[in-house]
């Protein structure tokens, strides 16, 4: 049985790995993976497994810091896309926008179930996962129309994407060393929402009109946003200037690597979102 | 056998118009690499006959595959070993490095061969695309230094460059297959460096595969849908070294070994 032998790899690795498991034993855990895996599609069994584990994990500061600091934006993203979607007539039915809007609401929804589950669940009920912030999505009435007006709720769209992007990035580092080789683990699950959130900020750059990468620092005409692209016009990688040993032009350079912000940047741009923590 | 001379013979023509892009095409045409294209082209455009093997097998030692799994075809193309990819993270750079080549030398023929019908805006973003991914290549080829495996020698005899549909359809299969590969492959590495390094490449290759599925059909959630999203969960899809190689195996001459589960 392939589980029970991951079972072992983990014991290998971490001996202390059932003490973190608290009061669930062995069999309890396996019974309620395998419970919870018929129940679920298979496609979902895996991620059921992690956040079983996770939360085994989710003692260690650091973590929980990531994956709440995530769930923040998660959050935000969520709270954006499902107000909008719910405006009479910013996204009309059967338009390419309600279709794209539609998808990327769905993912973001899922984005926050999938952290709560990594972190145990909520604060209100024994778990270490934040309760949804309260939201100004008019960024403090930068973006008045925001939920009226199409071309600036794309805009502000774009810059929360993209946003998010550079903020999994530069949380990645701080989840090394958080698996097994044959365990699905936090590094693993925030790297695959990472590009699912690149996927979507390309396609929003693309439906505002702009191409699907950014160049050097470029706002791509969305005032105030400058924070959300600010370094992302780095030609040097790992010490090396990509454009003299390829002749390719810095701005396409740029394009060709999309830089990190850390924490710090990530909640100074997010701070007019929120109004406050609950 | 028509196919690939046809190729070749536009390869000829392009070397002599177009110098730049030449040596965008494979790895072969750069550095050290450049004394063994003659070769290659002359091998590949004489085909795979078992006279050729023997003449070419007599006078090139460093002919090494004789167990290639595509038999003759892949006779003169060499073995390449990229090591344990699940401990060693100069093995992992390896491995970026084969899908980057893969990458670059796909679009340069794109670019070079422009499907019929190919709009201004298409050449634009394909145009973009192909520059990414050979700043990707050049940046791993020249941070492994002497520990970059060889230029590798694409075969792309299958794709049907004039079709826009079979080159959009193939762009979508190599980034999907390049995001997979970068989200498998990160927690096996250990420096927190290359680790950023991979996350800074990985949402670039994610970008491009929105577009691409876009430029296919800009009314559906390709950009980010099943089966490469799971709608449960929203994640993007996780390929294990053996899945990424094994796919890519058809489009690359040489043999390319490696150690992981």
């Amino acid at each position: 049985m392939i589980l029970q032998n991951i079972l072992n790899e983990i014991e290998n690795v971490d001996a202390e790995v059932y003490e973190r498991l608290e009061h669930v034993s062995r069999r309890n855990m396996f019974q309620t993976f395998m419970k919870k895996a018929m129940k679920g599609a298979a496609a979902g069994a895996p991620v059921v497994f992690a956040s079983m584990l996770n939360k085994a994990y989710a003692g260690q500061e650091d973590i929980v810091d990531v994956l709440n600091f995530a769930l923040t934006l998660e959050y935000l993203e969520a709270e954006f896309y499902n107000v909008g979607l719910a405006q009479p007539n910013l996204l009309p039915a059967g338009s390419m926008a309600r279709t794209i809007y539609t998808q990327i609401a769905l993912h973001e929804n899922e984005h926050v179930k999938l952290l709560i589950g990594a972190l145990g669940g909520l604060k209100t009920a024994g778990g270490a996962a934040i309760l949804k912030p309260d939201f100004d999505l008019t960024y403090k009435g930068a973006f008045a129309n925001v939920l009226s007006d199409y071309n600036t709720y794309l805009a502000v769209s774009q810059a929360l994407e993209d946003t998010g992007v550079r903020a999994y990035k530069g949380q990645a580092p701080r989840l090394i060393g958080t698996s097994t080789p044959a365990v699905p683990s936090v590094l693993e699950v925030a790297l695959q929402i990472h590009s699912v959130e690149a996927r979507h900020a390309a396609r929003v750059r693309y439906l505002r009109g702009y191409k699907g990468w950014i160049t050097n620092e470029d706002t791509s005409n969305i005032p105030g946003v400058g924070a959300v692209y600010k370094g992302d016009n780095m030609v040097t990688q790992a010490g090396i200037n990509v454009s003299s040993i390829t002749g390719i032009s810095p701005d396409t350079i740029s394009e060709s690597f999309d830089e990190p912000l850390t924490k710090e940047q990530v909640l100074a741009i997010a701070t007019p979102f929120i109004v406050k923590f609950n | 056998m028509n196919g690939r001379k046809k190729n070749f013979t536009k390869l000829f023509i392009s070397m002599e118009k177009l110098p730049k892009d030449l040596a965008e095409i494979s790895q072969s045409l750069t550095g050290k690499e450049s004394a063994r294209l003659g070769r290659r082209i002359f091998m590949r455009y004489l085909g795979a006959t078992a006279a050729a093997g023997v003449a070419l097998s007599a006078c090139q030692n460093e002919v090494m595959d004789s167990a290639t799994p595509r038999g003759a075809a892949r006779a003169g193309y060499r073995v390449v070993d990229l090591g344990d990819l699940e401990t060693n993270d100069t093995a992992i750079l390896n491995y970026a490095y084969a899908l980057e080549q893969l990458e670059a030398a796909f679009y340069s023929q794109v670019i070079m061969t422009p499907y019929t019908g190919i709009t201004n805006s298409e050449m634009i973003i394909l145009k973009d695309i192909r520059d990414h991914e050979i700043a990707h290549r050049e940046l791993f080829k020249t941070a492994l230094g002497g520990a970059a495996i060889p230029g590798l020698t694409p075969d792309f005899t299958m794709i049907d460059f004039k079709s826009r549909a079979a080159v959009l359809g193939v762009a979508k299969t190599y980034e999907n297959l390049g995001v997979s590969a970068y989200n498998g492959a990160g927690k096996f590495i250990k420096n927190a460096d290359y680790l950023t390094l991979a996350g800074k490449i990985v949402s670039v290759e994610a970008r491009h595969a929105s577009i691409i599925a876009t430029l296919i059909d800009p009314m559906s959630v390709a950009f980010a849908g099943e089966p490469e999203v799971s709608n449960m969960g929203g994640l993007d899809k996780v390929r294990s070294f053996r899945e990424v190689l094994t796919a890519a195996a058809p489009f690359i001459y040489e043999t390319i070994n490696f150690n992981a589960r």
